[in-house]
């Protein structure tokens, strides 16, 4: 004899239960909203810019978003948006802002946060090159947050996308979530691994296995990461508009390399910032719009 | 008479077999399992851009077999299949030992295997991986509990014997002496509630395997809504067929009731291999006559790529046509339906791989890979020797699991543990 009714019965009040525990945990989570972000006037910095110097039209586009930087500092986090234009007819191609952004936040191998992609176009013999340098989109509607099994990665009030290193457990869903490949997994490798094992000396500090300057802690999200020591080796990486530089008054990495000045940051809730102003021209792009991700990198072509 | 002396020699063939197979994947599972643990993920070949390799597919392959193995005992309990009602108990034991190869598997692959705990701590009930890991935790108590009342009026029944067998009996029975028929009648009771339980449970954990890949907008291949579907089928073919398999080779006595049993099975396992084909069929076919786009890419590179032979030899060949043959001309003969589980079995590795890894290989944005050049932002991937080593040591961890279950637990009944003439 097979199961009785009274056992479908027991059975279908266990399932019924789970799955309206299943549905509230559900329901809950989408409509949970909070931040764990400080906001208000505690994220508000007093950020000087060359004070003996004043602002004039013909300054250094670096200067006035440092200007642009200093003003949206001034306001609470939430009332900043960030974004990030790339001018595809300035930049060269020469990689400056890859390996700045390399330098700055101690990628190890295998992680990148700004590659430059080159793209080719055109027929023989009318053949053109251009650049597109790829950071993080920070993307207003992000597939790399939802998919988080642990709440390790979020979008923050000013809209940049940030992986708490201490939460993530590694699963990699982030990475595959992306799709601008724009995640890396650090998978604990050093540049100098199976380097000379020679003594490092004051005379040598950038020689041998041992060498200090791939091992200094980097200062990612305004916190001291030591790789020996564990995080963020095993997690998911990405480019995060360098927010300890912003912290403290300074544009990202990538901005400040910029040979070609082709690179800019600033907010774009304030009128008049340059991004504000770049960002209505005619000629501007997002990559894989048809995604829906809402990218806030946008390309000047 | 002629064939239980064939078949005797195959048991023992067999038998040597799988102890020389243990024996290596064993000793090369365990270097593997050190290397993992004190260098991490170095030996791997998996990076930034094919994040997910081997193991992750062999974590579906697992919990795939585990899901169907599951499966089946409920159909068993919850519809009281008679031919098939001795398989019930082994069937939730192989399902058990499947999980736990598949969680294995998954565990090595995390970046930071310290932290897993942190899908109980703070579980984001937006992601589908962190449902499916709590759907895992219910589902791996309702089968041990399951398999406890299963079990119990035989481990009752069991406690005065000889050795470690009574020892295990007495630990595990919970009762002094056999249970009254009664006692007896509530176990089951609690058994059929129970597997009525685990089958919505089952299909949701494994539809929500498909759905964590196909809910990904951002990889077209696993961008469809028969993601799920096939997951499931998947389960039922791969799960159905280890089980079939499973009493194929370890059926000793091979009476009328065990004939009786695979004739059964080998029908079913063909049924749901055809179903399967005609979903893949589905999902193959659609892409490849509209002819552009991303995804028409990635099925020419599985179907005609660098690994073409994984599909059409492995997969198509060993893994759907000669079972199919097998099953339609051999459905009466208990090898031929016991091979052709085993090649379903075995070969469906090759289908997960050909879903997790197609999808990565190919970038939005061409030319990444040149971008910044690096081993580990590469669009290609074979697994190392490294990753196949952990992976037999996960197989050497469940075929160990298997066997102490086999040899302590009345998991099958006692006179199927014996050959008829005593040869074993």
């Amino acid at each position: 004899m097979g199961a009785t009714r009274r056992e479908f019965l027991e059975a279908g009040a266990i399932i019924g239960a789970g799955a309206a525990v299943a549905a509230t945990a559900a329901i809950t989570a989408r409509l949970d909203h909070r931040t764990t972000d400080p906001v208000g006037e505690e994220t508000v910095r007093h950020i000087e810019v060359l004070p003996s110097v004043p602002p004039s039209p013909e300054e250094d586009v670096l200067v006035r978003m440092q200007r642009d930087l200093a003003r949206a500092m001034a306001k609470p986090v939430e009332q900043r948006r960030w974004v990030m234009i790339i001018d595809t007819r300035k930049c060269v191609g020469c990689h400056a802002c890859t390996v700045g952004c390399v330098a700055e936040n101690h990628l190890p191998p295998g992680v990148v946060y700004r590659p430059v992609v080159t793209e080719e176009y055109g027929e023989y013999p009318h053949v053109q090159i251009r650049f597109f340098p790829r950071p993080c989109m920070q993307c207003d509607v992000p597939p790399c947050v939802p998919v988080c099994p642990v709440h390790a990665t979020w979008k923050r009030p000013d809209g940049v996308v940030v992986v708490n290193y201490d939460r993530c457990i590694g699963c990699g869903y982030c990475i595959t979530a992306c799709p601008y490949n724009a995640r890396s997994r650090d998978l604990g490798e050093y540049w100098l691994d199976g380097a000379a094992e020679t003594e490092t000396t004051s005379e040598l500090p950038i020689l041998g296995q041992n060498a200090p300057w791939e091992k200094t802690p980097s200062n990612e999200y305004a916190k001291s990461w030591d790789r020996t020591k564990g995080s963020p080796v095993g997690n998911a990486r990405k480019c995060h508009f360098c927010l300890h530089r912003l912290e403290v008054g300074q544009l990202p990495m990538c901005v400040t390399t910029c040979i070609g000045r082709a690179t800019y940051f600033g907010d774009a809730n304030d009128p008049e910032s340059l991004v504000s102003e770049l960002m209505a021209a005619p000629n501007v792009i997002r990559l894989l719009e048809h995604l829906g991700t809402e990218p806030r990198v946008r390309y000047l072509i | 008479m002629q064939n239980e002396g064939v078949r005797s020699l195959g048991v023992r063939v067999f038998q040597a077999l799988v102890i020389v197979a243990w024996v290596i994947f064993a000793v090369l599972g365990i270097q593997g399992i050190a290397e993992r643990l004190w260098y991490g993920h170095h030996a791997a070949n998996y990076g930034s851009y094919v994040v997910w390799g081997l193991w992750v597919s062999a974590y579906i392959y697992f919990i795939g077999l585990s899901a169907g193995a599951f499966l089946l005992s409920s159909l068993i309990y919850v519809f009281d299949f008679k031919q098939l009602e001795n398989l019930g108990r082994l069937s939730l034991f192989v399902a058990i030992v499947t999980l736990f190869m598949a969680l294995l598997s998954i565990w090595f692959d995390l970046g930071r295997m310290e932290r897993f705990y942190n899908v109980f701590l703070h579980p984001n009930f937006i992601s589908i991986m962190a449902w499916i890991v709590w759907l895992y935790s219910i589902y791996t108590v309702i089968m041990i509990l399951e398999l406890w009342f299963s079990l119990r009026p035989e481990l009752a029944r069991m406690q005065s014997a000889a050795g470690i067998k009574g020892i295990v009996a007495r630990a595990l029975a919970f009762s002094r002496g056999p249970l009254s028929p009664e006692q007896e009648k509530r176990c089951l009771h609690y058994l059929r509630v129970l597997a009525i339980t685990g089958v919505p449970l089952a299909i949701t954990f494994h539809g929500g395997v498909g759905a964590l890949f196909s809910t990904l907008a951002a990889r077209p291949f696993w961008h469809t809504p028969l993601m799920p579907i096939l997951f499931l089928t998947g389960a039922l073919v791969s799960g159905g067929a280890l089980m079939t398999f499973i009493v194929s080779a370890f059926w000793k006595n091979g009476d009328a009731e065990y004939r009786e049993m695979l004739r059964l099975l080998g029908k079913v396992v063909l049924g749901l291999l055809i179903f399967d084909v005609v979903l893949e069929w589905a999902e193959y076919s659609i892409p490849m006559w509209y002819g552009v786009g991303h995804e028409v890419d990635l099925l020419n590179k599985v179907l005609f790529g660098e690994f073409w032979w994984v599909f059409w030899i492995i997969h198509l060949g060993l893994g759907t046509l000669i079972p199919l043959l097998l099953l339609v001309f051999g459905g009466d003969r208990p090898a031929a339906v016991g091979l052709a589980g085993l090649l379903i079995a075995v070969t469906f590795m090759t289908v997960r791989l050909n879903i997790v890894i197609p999808g990565l290989i190919m970038p939005h944005l061409r030319g990444l890979e040149s971008a910044y050049v690096h081993p580990r932002l590469v669009f290609h991937y074979v697994p190392s020797f490294f990753e196949w080593k952990v992976t037999f040591f996960v197989v050497a961890v469940g075929i160990t699991l298997f066997f102490i279950g086999y040899w302590l637990l009345p998991l099958i009944p006692a006179k199927d543990k014996e050959s008829l003439h005593g040869v074993a």
